[in-house]
């Protein structure tokens, strides 16, 4: 069985995002550009069950600008077996990558979709959702364990308060959350050897999806800041302040 | 035209997040209805109706949504949709599950985690981790938005005498099924509507060291919370994670033990109304938002702070 999983190019999470002058989005030129840490969770996913013998064919597939190549060398050096690159440099809104996905699950047929429950960059959490809607599956959104067999999956859902577990029938979509695994590190030679992975490039147009995106951003702002307050010296201080100062105890 | 709520719930009580999602509603219309959907949930749909500006209620009480399954929702929830111009869910797990398939069916974007609303189509949501606030503008004919509760303060007015229409319920999708849940017990409030968080990063050093918080948390009446870090490192579960990707939290009292204050973990807490950090690295960036500082040993200053209180 093939497994797609979808991996997104974003802003290293360990940068830290300037908003531009003229309030027109972030400042991204030259900062350091990661996959996705929930598609690697996502990748790493795939390539267990591949290892368990579940799993035959792991893609990866990117949308976006030509650089989305080397997030896809980076799932194939995880391990993917290939990958597709949908190429634009239009903006991409969730809608539109769940069309694109779906034009790709339809070529490809997989049985299971893995996805990073939201993209750190612009932290929608929706493009998993609404590709199972588009494609009439069931999902299991926010994993922490996946279970696959005889044609179901068996998922564990971290959910407000606790765990739920469902069982979808395949196929199915899967978003992961954070205590799914740990992905591996990537060693030099897998790098190597991604390199001579094949990788196709396509257009949204080939899948006769139109991606220009429905939300216009009117403008992107600092948040409100928040000053720093002051240090106590002992815990009799710092009850004194709460007390008769801030009066939140 | 109207605006749908959809409520959130447990089929016997309406979930304070709902009262959040209709504050917000309301600054969009004044005709603000709720979708209770759920299975032996005539209670909550009774709650629901007793809201102050709520206009009338919709209950689909059935089996088949008795646990939430985001197919069968997101299907009655399209099942009227084609009444409203905006559909509002809470930006909770159960909310962000079901609201982007609504959206995709209806062949609109999704407008996620709004934190206020500017006009009938345009709202500030944070993007980055909250490092950014951007403000989307939607020309879709139906606006799909999940609201983050803590950007609205809940209603609190009661009063209202909406009317409860019975819907029909959709039929089962037969793809997905419940099979089990498992929640933690606690006698201690909800973590995303405490008035008191009480939260331990990587300094508390071990899952174990872990309960040195609960003196505290039992003192103030509050929800216990933790970092990423804390909860990658297994010290705490994970539905306790404030931050990013986590619970986003803003209780009017935060105290933060033993975290170091990464940019992900502010993003969760950095509207608390005041925070109180104990750490004993006196550069931790959580330091920077903190109203209060205790520079110091946690395990010597937490006790202490819960023996005084």
């Amino acid at each position: 069985m093939k497994v797609l999983v979808p991996v997104k190019r974003v802003v290293d999470y360990n940068v830290k995002v300037r908003v531009k002058s003229d309030q027109s989005g972030v400042d991204i030129a030259n900062v350091k550009m990661s996959m996705n840490p929930f598609d690697e969770i996502a990748v790493e996913e795939a390539m267990r069950l591949k290892e368990k013998g579940t799993v035959t064919e792991v893609i990866a597939v990117s949308c976006g600008v030509a650089q989305c190549q080397e997030t896809l060398r980076t799932a194939m050096a995880i391990g993917a077996d290939r990958g597709i690159l949908v190429q634009t440099d239009e903006e991409l809104q969730p809608l539109a990558v769940a069309k694109i996905l779906k034009g790709i699950a339809e070529k490809e047929q997989p049985e299971l979709i893995i996805l990073g429950k939201q993209a750190i960059d612009d932290d929608a959490n929706q493009t998993g959702q609404m590709l199972a809607a588009l494609l009439g599956w069931p999902q299991a959104t926010f994993a922490s364990k996946v279970e696959v067999a005889d044609g179901k999956a068996l998922v564990t859902r971290e959910i407000d308060g606790g765990l739920e577990i469902l069982e979808l029938t395949l196929p199915a979509i899967v978003t992961t959350d954070l205590r799914l695994n740990e992905p591996r590190y990537v060693t030099l030679p897998n790098i190597m050897k991604a390199k001579k992975k094949p990788l196709d490039t396509l257009t949204p147009a080939d899948f006769g999806v139109d991606a220009s995106p429905r939300l216009k951003t009117l403008k992107v702002t600092e948040p409100a800041a928040r000053s720093a307050g002051i240090k106590v010296p002992d815990v009799a201080a710092l009850i004194d302040k709460l007390k008769n100062e801030a009066k939140v105890v | 035209m109207s605006v749908l709520v959809i409520a959130e719930h447990d089929n016997a009580q309406l979930k304070v997040a709902t009262l959040n999602v209709v504050a917000a509603a309301a600054q969009i219309d004044k005709d603000v209805h709720v979708l209770v959907a759920g299975g032996g949930c005539q209670a909550v749909a009774d709650e629901a109706s007793k809201l102050a500006g709520v206009t009338k209620v919709l209950l689909a009480d059935s089996p088949v949504l008795a646990d939430a399954l985001a197919e069968n929702v997101a299907e009655q929830v399209l099942a009227v949709a084609g009444d409203y111009s905006h559909i509002l869910f809470a930006s909770t797990a159960g909310g962000k599950n079901v609201s982007p398939r609504v959206a995709a069916k209806l062949d609109v974007a999704q407008i996620s985690d709004i934190t206020a609303v500017i006009s009938a189509d345009t709202f500030e949501r944070p993007i980055y981790a909250g490092n950014a606030i951007a403000t989307v503008q939607s020309s879709d004919s139906v606006k799909v938005l999940t609201v983050r509760t803590t950007a609205f303060d809940a209603l609190t007015a009661a009063g209202g005498s909406a009317e409860v229409q019975s819907l029909t319920a959709v039929a089962d999708s037969g793809r997905s099924k419940f099979m089990g849940r498992e929640l933690a017990k606690s006698d201690r409030p909800e973590l995303a509507g405490a008035s008191v968080v009480v939260s331990g990063g990587r300094g508390i050093g071990s899952a174990e060291n872990f309960k040195i918080l609960d003196p505290l948390a039992d003192k103030l009446g509050a929800a216990l919370g933790a970092s990423r870090a804390a909860v990658d490192a297994g010290y705490a579960p994970n539905d306790w994670q404030v931050g990013q990707t986590g619970k986003i939290v803003a209780p009017q009292l935060y105290v933060a033990v033993g975290i170091s204050g990464a940019i992900q973990h502010l993003a969760g807490m950095k509207d608390s109304k005041v925070i109180v950090a104990i750490n004993k690295d006196g550069e931790a960036p959580i330091f920077g938002v903190a109203d209060y500082g205790l520079v110091g040993d946690l395990f010597e200053a937490v006790p202490e702070l819960a023996t005084n209180l």
